[in-house]
């Protein structure tokens, strides 16, 4: 039985993450990328009126290769499951890693393999 | 024109008037009924629409993990006796409420799940809001979606749902409203900022931007009845499973679409 506790249970971290099936080099795309998260705000209060503690991903990075294409970051004020859509332009081969980190060791990673024809 | 012409004209207006009331009394308003998707803006019925943005899909892959985990003492996964995929479930989400056969009892899509996982697995059942039961009915509800809403024809179950009927109609609160106040007598027209939609139960569990979560019927009746100032029944209550069987009654034929975006 899945125990309710004041301690939040935290699944395994998870994301969507979306590329057009086929990517023209040269040609920017749009990448979508959710991610599973609470974004807790730490203004808020518990039924027993004590702070809930801030729990927030604050920063967000896209990689191709060893480039950094994007980074993100990240405040209180961001929905939980945070959406995040950018044109990405890939020149050839390459690999796509997007990472999130965050509060209390927070950290997910996706990776793509783009080969754009 | 004449004093006569004008009273032929008169009379053959009436008569017109009269038949389109009698059509309109005969026909049961050819379908008057809409989901409350189309009571919201664009932006977010592009949300609901489109499943690379949808934030429910993050709780359905969490359902799909969920149906292939072993559980309980007897070590069985969903998917051991039902197959890899809720194909063969993939009308469970629009024929629940249902008569449970072994017991007589009314179970929803949650109770049903909890059935299984007590009677099968032989694990302690998931408490109803708990995130693993809103995981799992979003992943047998989306693989439901688009299927019209067929609840059993059972007359036990129509007991339940006349008894859903009568609640509906019940005023309650401080407010003193029913529920057919707003979603019958006044969907569509606008309460504070928002339009009161016609509440059909077709996108549940939904994902509710305030609550930044899924979240299931019950849930959402609850904050209706707090809304109107009155006590919500106790968690287990035969009232919330009659008001959803009437609801699904009150939809019936109409779309599935879980996992339904809501503001």
């Amino acid at each position: 039985m899945a125990e309710h506790t004041t301690a939040p249970r935290r699944p395994p971290t998870r994301a969507l993450v979306y590329l057009p099936a086929e990517l023209k080099r040269g040609v920017p795309a749009q990448v979508r990328a959710t991610l599973g998260h609470p974004m807790e705000t730490g203004h808020r209060r518990d039924a027993e009126g004590g702070a809930v503690p801030r729990d927030i991903v604050n920063r967000f990075e896209a990689w191709l290769d060893d480039r950094l294409v994007l980074s993100c970051d990240w405040f209180p004020a961001v929905s939980a499951n945070p959406t995040l859509a950018f044109w990405l332009q890939a020149d050839g081969p390459a690999t796509l890693r997007l990472e999130w980190t965050g509060d209390h060791g927070f950290s997910h990673r996706e990776t793509r393999r783009l080969a754009p024809a | 024109v004449s004093l006569r012409q004008r009273r032929r004209w008169r009379a053959a207006l009436a008569a017109g008037a009269l038949t389109l009331a009698v059509a309109q009394a005969q026909a049961p308003a050819a379908d008057a009924r809409r989901s409350g998707l189309l009571d919201m803006g664009p932006a977010l019925q592009a949300l609901q629409r489109d499943d690379t943005q949808n934030p429910g899909l993050l709780m359905v892959q969490d359902g799909a993990a969920l149906w292939a985990q072993p559980a309980g003492d007897a070590s069985k996964a969903c998917a051991d006796c039902h197959g890899p995929g809720p194909e063969r479930l993939r009308d469970a989400a629009a024929r629940h409420p249902a008569i449970d056969p072994a017991t007589g009892r009314a179970l929803n899509l949650g109770g049903r799940v909890n059935q299984c996982r007590t009677r099968h697995q032989r694990a302690s059942p998931w408490p109803t809001e708990s995130a693993e039961l809103l995981a799992l009915t979003a992943w047998l509800g989306l693989a439901a979606r688009g299927q019209a809403i067929q609840p059993p024809m059972d007359a036990r179950l129509q007991a339940l749902q006349r008894e859903g009927q009568a609640l509906w109609q019940q005023r309650l609160g401080a407010l003193n409203l029913a529920c057919t106040h707003c979603h019958d007598r006044h969907a569509g027209q606008r309460l504070g900022g928002a339009v009161i939609p016609q509440g059909h139960p077709t996108g549940y569990p939904v994902y509710r931007l305030e609550w930044q979560g899924l979240g299931s019927l019950q849930r959402r009746l609850r904050a209706c009845l707090t809304g109107v100032r009155a006590e919500p029944f106790a968690p287990d209550a035969r009232e919330w499973l009659a008001l959803e069987a009437w609801l699904m009654q009150r939809a019936a034929g109409m779309p599935i679409e879980t996992p339904a975006v809501r503001p």
